[in-house]
């Protein structure tokens, strides 16, 4: 889950990080604690919002309310704009890059440092970047830190801040179970003090139970989106016209490239994972028929899903509540043959391999 | 011979009564596994498929000399079990749990290759060495004694490919499930080192997909290491950038880990990339 800026800077905050002063604001009074300027900055969990209009500076109250009229509901990269934060500006001296993410080939977290900060950093070139890994077994070491500052050019002081903020954000890294913690900018100040101006702090969906103090954000599902949700059925929501039913990441990516390849297009896609429940199964077959797909094609390898389980709850929906558009269906594996002579009963359309099912689905939606 | 699991692996798991546990010990059992013990806190002295259980791994390993371990435990016990069984001596860790918190699989990764253990996984269906031994929830169906190694980091896509081989009368030595997660134990460059040294093994097989660099750091690794013939398939040619396909590591983020970055590495380390996964059969058969 990524985290608003605001919400980033309440965890910086928790663990002794300089932030700049601020609050939410949403009308003139929340502004009666913040001395001008300020700068006045959407809540978007997405990048590029500076460039989109959605980060701007205001001298007094006038233009600070202004401001905030404007960025307030504006579309930034697809997300209507709710909240808004305002914070109190900063004597910049010199601006840096820190973040810590995961390096997936060495399976530790890597720490990045730039003092080429306030800019995407996939446009900063690589020899200015300098990275240090550390071995989750043993922690962050005063080597790690070491390595890094040595090529920054900070003061003694500086540099003394600038490893307690490292060591901090390592903390937070580690203790709330976070993908990538970002600071860019993180900056110098003329009063000598080093201070995050901005937050990307993501938290990995699947240790969320252990953080109940992270309140997720409120995010617009379709409706389709959260029923599969709720129903706890992957879903994923593509243009075409070919309602994918299958189970496992692998393979449904793999009828998507089979269905691109035969001029078909794969829309709405629902991976079933490994369930034994014949009532999951319905509660899937009757989402993708709520999505209205010219053509259903129903892929499915049996290893811990038993062909016949998805067969039955697909058969139960059918003489249940009909279905009105062509079902093709490719199943193999565990209990293969049960799972056809019940698809065949209930009268769909049996293909033998990916590449048939596939043809025959796009040939059947039209292809284009 | 085979990689990592074979006759001579006595099979612990750990999350043994459940549904799946009950299920899958019946599966291995008719596999030809070495099914020795089950484990599940509290319920020692029963018994499931004749197997005995245990209230922990150590009892489990000191009573029946359990060397390789099955991870059936739900995501939030998963570190703790395998810990547990690396403390008990476990050799050959299998984690087929998905969900699991990335930070608790990269601090058990670390402590596999401490402890000088092979932990496959997490999220990922198991290990299979036709004719020997099968440690995991794959089909045992499909398979075929025979002499092509397979690695994936995919699930139903390799029982595809498995079938696909089995059917042409292609056999197998050894299959793993790498894991579909940002954080595996076991990765290509393991699975292609133990294959290039395993005797059996003839050509081997990657099944790789979108996201991560693994297939990359594989083809680099091919170029300088690996003298048998290699065929893979990639899972996610046409899948948009941004989007998380189902696995956690399954994502082009940041413009890295595309599927045409992977096809032009293995393609450079004289790789063939299959097309359907089905096709892997054929570049097989036509190369022999």
């Amino acid at each position: 889950m990524k985290l608003f800026e605001y919400r980033g800077k309440e965890l910086f905050d928790k663990y002794g990080i300089s932030v700049p002063k601020g609050n939410l604001v949403t009308g003139e009074k929340d502004f009666s604690k913040l001395k001008f300027p300020v700068v006045v900055k959407a809540q978007v969990p997405i990048g590029g919002r500076g460039k989109a209009g959605g980060i701007k500076k205001a001298k007094d109250l006038k233009e600070a309310k202004e401001k905030l009229n404007q960025i307030m509901g504006m579309d930034i990269k697809g997300y209507k704009v709710g909240k808004v934060l305002a914070e109190e500006t900063a004597n910049i001296k010199n601006e840096y890059y820190l973040s810590i993410t995961l390096d997936r080939s060495k399976r530790m977290p890597l720490i990045m440092a730039s003092s080429e900060g306030g800019m995407d950093i996939e446009s900063v070139p690589d020899d200015k970047i300098y990275k240090s890994w550390v071995n989750p077994l043993i922690g962050i070491q005063a080597y790690n830190i070491r390595s890094i500052l040595s090529k920054l050019g900070l003061d003694k002081e500086e540099s003394k801040q600038f490893a307690q903020v490292l060591t901090k954000i390592y903390k937070l890294f580690r203790e709330y179970d976070c993908e990538l913690v970002e600071i860019n900018p993180l900056i110098t100040t003329k009063e000598g003090t080093v201070m995050a101006i901005d937050s990307k702090v993501n938290i990995n969906d699947d240790a969320m139970y252990r953080h109940q103090d992270i309140i997720p954000e409120h995010v617009e599902l379709t409706a389709l989106e959260k029923d599969a949700k709720d129903k706890g059925i992957a879903f994923i929501q593509l243009d075409g016209n070919i309602g994918v039913i299958a189970n496992g990441a692998g393979l449904t990516m793999a009828t998507l490239d089979a269905l691109t390849h035969f001029k078909g297009e794969g829309g709405v896609f629902l991976d079933l994972g490994g369930t034994d429940d014949p009532e999951k199964v319905k509660q899937a077959f009757t989402l993708m028929k709520k999505a209205k797909p010219k053509v259903i094609f129903l892929n499915l390898f049996g290893g811990i899903t038993k062909c016949d389980t998805v067969a039955s709850g697909v058969k139960a929906v059918i003489t249940e509540e009909g279905i009105d558009c062509p079902v093709v269906t490719r199943i193999k594996g565990m209990r293969e043959t049960e799972a056809k002579e019940i698809l065949k009963d209930a009268g769909l359309i049996t293909a033998t391999t990916l590449q048939d099912a596939a043809k025959r689905s796009s040939d059947l939606a039209g292809g284009k | 011979m085979s990689i990592f699991v074979d006759n001579s692996s006595k099979v612990l798991v750990q999350g043994a009564t459940g549904h799946q546990g009950v299920f899958h010990i019946g599966e291995m059992l008719g596999f030809g596994t070495k099914v020795v013990a089950g484990v599940t806190p509290g319920k020692a002295g029963q018994e499931v498929h004749k197997v005995p259980i245990f209230n922990n791994v150590q009892d489990g390993v000191d009573a029946t000399g359990a060397n390789t371990s099955l991870v059936l435990v739900p995501a939030r016990f998963a570190k703790d079990a395998v810990f547990e069984a690396l403390e008990a001596g476990i050799k050959t860790v299998v984690t087929i749990t998905e969900n699991i918190p990335f930070h608790d699989a990269m601090e058990f990764v670390h402590y596999a290759k401490y402890k000088d253990a092979v932990l496959i996984g997490p999220n990922c269906p198991g290990i299979a060495s036709p004719g020997k031994s099968k440690v995991g929830i794959l089909p045992g169906s499909i398979f075929k004694e025979g002499d092509v190694g397979v690695a994936s980091r995919s699930g139903t896509l390799t029982y595809e490919i498995v079938n696909a081989l089995s059917e042409k009368g292609i056999g197998q030595s050894t299959c793993v499930g790498l894991g579909g997660d940002p954080i595996i134990g076991t990765t290509f460059i393991d699975s292609l080192t133990a294959f290039e040294k395993d005797k059996e093994t003839k050509a081997i097989v990657l099944v790789g997909e979108i996201g991560g660099t693994a297939e990359e750091d594989a083809a680099e690794y091919i170029m300088e290491n690996i003298s048998k013939p290699v065929f893979a398939f990639i899972a996610g040619r046409t899948a948009p950038p941004g989007k998380r396909m189902g696995h956690a590591g399954a994502i082009i983020a940041r413009g890295k880990g595309t599927a045409d970055s992977k096809v032009k590495a293995f393609e450079k380390a004289n790789v063939e990339v299959a097309k359907f996964p089905t096709d892997i059969a054929d570049l097989i058969e036509e190369s022999l």
